[in-house]
């Protein structure tokens, strides 16, 4: 009822300050904050937060989640001192440096390559740029199951066309020790080179023409426009894409499960398989939750700069 | 002005190349794509025959396997049972099968369907509110809680899954569609509220104000003149949210099982008698990417504002 009277108050009465409005009627603009981001941010306490913590505990613990009836024994620092003198995790972190150095290098050239093509705004660009852009949406971890039917060594297609073209003979890409790490390569290249192409085109499309056109006066060349005007502008969204990517795939678990398993041998056991294979395998919890804990820090650390990177290319 | 002066403005030799180029990487591309929907319909011998065979007699084996599961009898047994009463029967009999039930692929689609959607709503409606609260009023420590959110996003799904695994234990949410439902309702709200956040920017103030000063409260402004304007965006980002969830494995692998298992876990485990059962695999998979490929193109004008958080918007 008062509701009502101040509302008729507000619209019979014009000069009524809105601020004053606003205060007396409904909820407060510090209730609706609240109200609004309480709920987010609980689910996110609950569900990220909560469970980092409870990691951080576990890391220096004896904890085996398969045997929940153990006496849980703290150890101190111990698994943090067992990890950084295993050799294993150093051959995984390896497999993994390999991997997202790779998948970079390769996405950022064909990426780039792509995007200062379809920049040319030829017929039908977009078209076949929706066509590019399918593999990179797709479900990774089924993008690998199928791709290990592609990489078939006797009857794939891969290997049937490489063989068709080169003269290879058969080739196992899944079951080689040498061709595996690159087997993984290429599949994430095809996926996620889309990735990078398309921020690189928003970076072109950014760029004003009167630049070209003062280069132009100034009798620039194609490959000083490029070094001098192109690159400087298309950088940040090319750096923010291989920011992104690049953590991204320190993390890679699905697609690489599904399509090697981290096989050969552990050629292409990458970080987060071997701690799936530590903590739901062997279930030593209470050592993987610290091989989780400096993964983390890492990733914690690469976002970061990922943030700091993501303010710069939008101001 | 000279013609190969920008890139942008190419002369009719330099576009006639980029776009073949553009063409020829494009069908490349796709390649493994088709090759996948052209195996869905052929026969098991067919899928491993060397050489590979892209001119088949097209059947529906593969999806006749993918949705039945089937035991191997012999002739003299199958005789007994009379003459097939289906198309997918006859199909089975004539490898000497007989069909047992359904198979486990239509619940674990289902349940894709349910996780996908159901995650996908709380995460855009609790993910819309927090969004115009960040883009209207004066939060404390604003920038931080906006990088809180987005870092649950940088988290290795795995390092995440071991606490959440045995805390699920604890709380009976293992293995339940409710327990991943809530999961990527967490993961996907980061996503939501930076995509959703750009959109409201957008929105002018102005629109608001002048609702509040007709006697509008700011619930009743947000509700009848910020809400509509963020159709197209609250559009978007949902299906955003519904691709992640839709394609998630790593938690799916590790905190479901029997009952609540979607169908990335499930279908590389799609195996038939001796080895797997390729064209029923490619089955599985052209069923589940489908959707994704339709969404994507018509998304594809959003897509850059979407994998990169709202930060680039064209």
């Amino acid at each position: 009822m008062t509701d009502q009277t101040i509302q008729r108050i507000a619209s019979d009465t014009p000069d009524v300050a809105p601020r004053f409005v606003r205060r007396v009627r409904g909820l407060s603009d510090r209730a609706i904050t609240w109200l609004f981001i309480g709920p987010t941010l609980a689910i996110l306490l609950a569900i990220n937060i909560f469970p980092l913590i409870w990691t951080v505990y576990l890391s220096f613990t004896n904890y085996r989640a398969n045997q929940p009836g153990r006496e849980v024994k703290w150890v101190g620092t111990r698994n943090y001192e067992r990890l950084l003198g295993s050799e294993d995790i150093w051959g995984y972190l390896q497999a993994t440096a390999h991997f997202v150095v790779w998948t970079m290098v390769l996405q950022v050239l064909v990426g780039f390559g792509l995007a200062l093509l379809i920049n040319r705004n030829f017929r039908g660009a977009s078209f076949w740029t929706t066509l590019i852009l399918i593999p990179m949406m797709l479900s990774p971890a089924v993008v690998g199951t199928f791709w290990t039917y592609i990489y078939q060594p006797q009857t794939g297609i891969f290997s049937y066309i490489i063989d068709f073209f080169a003269g290879t003979g058969a080739i196992d890409m899944i079951g080689s020790v040498t061709l595996a790490p690159w087997a993984i390569i290429i599949v994430d290249t095809w996926m996620w080179a889309p990735y990078i192409m398309l921020l690189c085109l928003a970076g072109l499309r950014s760029i004003p023409d009167y630049l070209y056109e003062a280069a132009e006066i100034d009798r620039a060349n194609a490959l000083q426009k490029f070094w001098y005007i192109t690159l400087p502008r298309v950088l940040p969204f090319l750096m923010l894409a291989v920011l992104f990517r690049g953590i991204e795939n320190f993390k890679m678990f699905d697609m690489v499960v599904e399509l090697t398993s981290g096989g050969p041998g552990s050629t292409t056991e990458l970080a987060s398989i071997n701690l799936k294979r530590e903590a739901f395998e062997k279930w030593r919890t209470g050592f993987s939750s610290a091989f989780a804990i400096i993964l983390f820090v890492t990733v914690f650390g690469l976002g970061n700069i990922y943030v700091k990177a993501l303010n710069k290319v939008k101001s | 002005m000279s013609i190969a002066a920008n890139p942008g403005r190419t002369g009719a030799r330099g576009r006639w190349f980029a776009g073949s180029a553009v063409a020829l990487y494009a069908l490349i591309a796709m390649i493994p794509l088709f090759w996948i929907f052209a195996t869905g319909f052929k026969s098991p011998p067919d899928s491993i025959a060397y050489p590979p065979k892209v001119f088949f007699d097209p059947t529906l084996e593969g999806y006749v396997n993918l949705f039945t599961s089937r035991s191997r009898q012999t002739d003299e047994y199958i005789e007994t049972l009379g003459p097939p009463k289906t198309w997918y029967e006859e199909i089975a009999r004539s490898r000497n099968m007989v069909i047992t039930g359904p198979s486990r692929f239509a619940d674990r689609y289902w349940n894709s369907v349910v996780i996908g959607f159901g995650s996908t709503f709380l995460a855009v409606f609790l993910g819309t509110l927090a969004a115009y609260a960040f883009s209207r009023f004066k939060v404390p420590l604003k920038d931080d809680l906006l990088f809180f959110i987005l870092s649950t996003r940088m988290m290795p799904p795995i390092a995440v899954a071991i606490p959440i695994f045995l805390m699920y234990r604890e709380l009976g949410l293992s293995d339940t569609k409710a327990g991943m439902i809530l999961l990527y309702t967490a993961v996907n709200l980061s996503l939501s509220v930076w995509l959703l956040k750009g959109f409201v920017d957008e929105i002018p103030r102005e629109y608001e104000e002048a609702a509040v000063v007709d006697g509008y409260t700011r619930l009743q402004a947000f509700r009848k003149v910020v809400l509509p304007q963020m159709r197209a965006g609250i559009a978007a980002t949902a299906i955003f949210c519904l691709i992640f969830a839709w394609n998630e494995y790593a938690f799916a692998l590790l905190l479901t099982s029997g009952q609540a298992q979607t169908a990335p876990p499930f279908i590389p485990i799609i195996i038939g008698e001796g080895g797997l059962d390729w064209p029923a695999v490619a089955a599985g998979t052209t069923l589940f990417l489908l959707p994704v490929v339709v969404f994507t193109v018509l998304l594809r004008n959003q897509l850059l504002r979407g994998i990169t958080f709202g930060a680039v918007r064209k």
